[in-house]
Formats: structure tokens, C-alpha cells, sequence
């Protein structure tokens, strides 16, 4: 680190867990968000003012005015263009250091692989149960730590599948695939605006520590927030020894 | 007593969050939980047609078979999606 990024980053430096070797792991580090839009907003903004090195942000839709609400990547002026240039904007206003790229597509297949591949930490910032599968599914073959994040109307959602460790559950251990779960999508449900910003402020809490290495994350712990009452409950997850995904490793 | 959680989609139907429930003797495990609460029809029977319905005991995550004892704390969690 220079002087300039030793005085930027100073007060991640102060913190014991974190230090000067936690800042230079953040520079070093690539970290994939997988949808730019009430989550992947708080969540990218974070990591690039925290220094993450390299942020690929991923995400096929545009903007649209009633994303403004909670989006806040976003602006007035982002309307009708791609989000993930958008977001990349305004993340390269917060912080010039962080290198965005790109991603203006839906990742699936070889694609999202490709991607999972090159991350140190994927964040499932996205809005639909098939990329939540993918996504998980891609994390688990390549080893890669998955801080899963969900928000609608006032009920968020947050847990770390990390099936490095042994014994973690993944994803499907918790939501298995293929019971046909109706969306509840934020365009009709409705959601919350500050919810996405809290959940998605966990996720980018999370992806440092794990880039970090430091404290406890919420691999094996799924948090449940009810907005209205502002009320967590932890439930403690295993790991489903059957599980088609995670089972066998 | 046995307290009883609901969250997001499900709490949203039956209109409340948290309940005490007495429950009949025979009540063995969160299965049975479920069918006695389902038993009281309308949006009730959401807690046997929810999709990928989850449970936790005491904040373990559960199964169907999972004992229930009095005192016990059952939650009821559907996924959540939406970024």
C-alpha cells in the first residue's frame, strides 16, 4: 500500500481482525455480485469504499424508475441503461482505486462457471430461485464462499454457504430445488426500501470477513428478519448429507 | 405451551407472527404441529400447501419428524427471493 491508500484505508487498519495484512487481502481480492439492484447496491457500494480490488458486477436488466426507491446505485439519469454500467459509475465515483467490470447479462451456464471461477467471494444479490440454484450449484463445484442474500416487502433473508469447511451446508441443503416455489417478486409484493439496504450491508460484511479471514460468519446460521417488528431469529442449519448438490463432498 | 413463529410470506397470510399454542397430548412432533394448526382451514391450510416450507425447533432447522415438546419454540419459514 502506498501513503495514500495506508491514510484512505487507515481505519480498517486499526482493527486488529482486519489490519494492514485484512486491507491487503481487500486490494488483492476479486469479489463477483451477482445482481445490481436492492441488494448488489449497498453490498458493491461497500466493498468498493472497504478497497476490494476487483468488483464484477453482474447484471442483465436496465434501470428503471421504479428501482430508484432502494436501488441506490442508481439515479434519474441511469434510467433505460444497463445496470451493471450504471452501478460500475458510481462505484468508480466512490472509489477510482476498485476495478469494476462489467458483466451486462444474465450469468448462467459456462458463463456464470467462468465467473464463479475467478471470484475469492460470490454474493447472490439476485431476485429469482433459478439463479439462486445456479448460482449455488457453480460455488459448490468450484469451492468458491457463496453470502447468499434475499429481501421482499418487510422478510429478509442472509446465510454463507462456504462448503469449503467441512460439514457446511449449501444452499439446497436449506431450499432444496424443484418444489415448484412461487416467486414473490418485489414488482407486485412490494419491498421495503431500508431492507435491501440492511441485508445487503450484512452481505458485504460478510464477503470481507471471509475475505478476511477474520471472526465467525454466518456459514451454518440462517438469519430471518421481520422488518416490521425489526426482530431476528437465528436458525442453526445442517447440512443434508443427501443433498444432489453438496452431498457427496 | 408451545410458541409458534411465522415468517415472511406466511406470517403476511395469517395476519400474525407469534402465537402460544396449547397443544392436544398426542401432539408428537412439528408434522403434527402442522396439521393441527392447518386443521383450522381458510389461510391456515397455507401451512400444509406452502412450497418448500422450512422448520426450526428452537432454532435448529427441523424435519417433519422432528419431536415437539411443551415449551418448545417452532418456527415456520418459507424462502425468500428478491434482490
Amino acid at each position: 500500500m502506498n501513503d495514500q491508500q495506508l491514510l484512505r484505508y487507515s481505519r480498517h487498519i486499526l482493527l486488529d481482525p482486519i489490519g494492514i495484512e485484512g486491507q491487503e487481502r481487500f486490494l488483492a481480492a476479486r469479489a463477483l455480485v451477482i445482481g445490481a439492484g436492492g441488494l448488489g447496491s449497498p453490498a458493491a457500494l461497500y466493498l468498493a469504499a472497504a478497497g476490494v480490488g476487483t468488483l464484477a458486477l453482474a447484471d442483465g436488466d436496465t434501470v428503471d424508475l421504479t428501482n430508484l426507491q432502494r436501488q441506490i446505485l442508481h439515479t434519474e439519469a441511469s434510467v433505460g441503461r444497463p445496470k451493471a454500467e450504471s452501478g460500475r459509475d458510481a462505484l468508480q465515483r466512490l472509489n477510482p482505486e476498485t476495478r469494476v467490470e462489467v458483466i451486462a447479462r444474465r450469468l448462467e451456464g459456462a458463463d456464470l462457471e467462468a465467473e464463479v471461477a475467478k471470484a475469492d467471494v460470490v454474493l447472490d444479490c439476485c431476485d429469482n430461485f433459478a439463479t439462486r440454484h445456479a448460482v449455488n450449484r457453480a460455488c459448490v463445484k468450484l469451492g468458491k464462499p457463496l453470502v447468499s442474500g434475499a429481501a421482499v416487502r418487510f422478510d429478509g433473508q442472509i446465510s454463507v454457504f462456504d462448503t469449503r469447511q467441512p460439514g457446511a451446508p449449501c444452499y439446497h441443503c436449506l431450499f432444496p430445488e424443484g418444489e415448484d416455489v412461487e416467486e414473490v417478486r418485489c414488482a407486485t409484493m412490494g419491498v421495503f426500501a431500508p431492507l435491501t439496504g440492511i441485508i445487503g450491508t450484512l452481505q458485504a460484511a460478510e464477503a470481507l470477513k471471509l475475505l478476511a479471514g477474520c471472526g465467525q460468519t454466518l456459514g451454518g446460521r440462517l438469519l430471518l428478519l421481520d422488518a416490521l417488528t425489526m426482530e431476528w431469529r437465528t436458525v442453526r442449519l445442517q447440512k443434508d448429507p443427501g443433498c444432489p448438490v453438496c452431498g457427496s463432498r | 405451551m408451545i410458541k409458534v413463529l411465522y415468517f415472511a410470506g406466511l406470517r403476511e397470510a395469517l395476519g400474525t407472527a407469534a402465537e402460544e399454542v396449547s397443544p392436544p397430548l398426542d401432539l408428537l412432533d412439528v408434522g403434527a404441529l402442522r396439521a393441527h394448526l392447518a386443521a383450522r382451514g381458510g389461510d391456515w391450510e397455507k401451512l400444509l400447501t406452502t412450497k418448500n416450507l422450512r422448520f426450526a425447533v428452537n432454532q435448529d432447522m427441523a424435519r417433519a419428524d422432528t419431536p415437539v415438546h411443551d415449551g418448545d419454540e417452532v418456527a415456520f419459514f418459507p424462502p425468500v427471493t428478491g434482490g
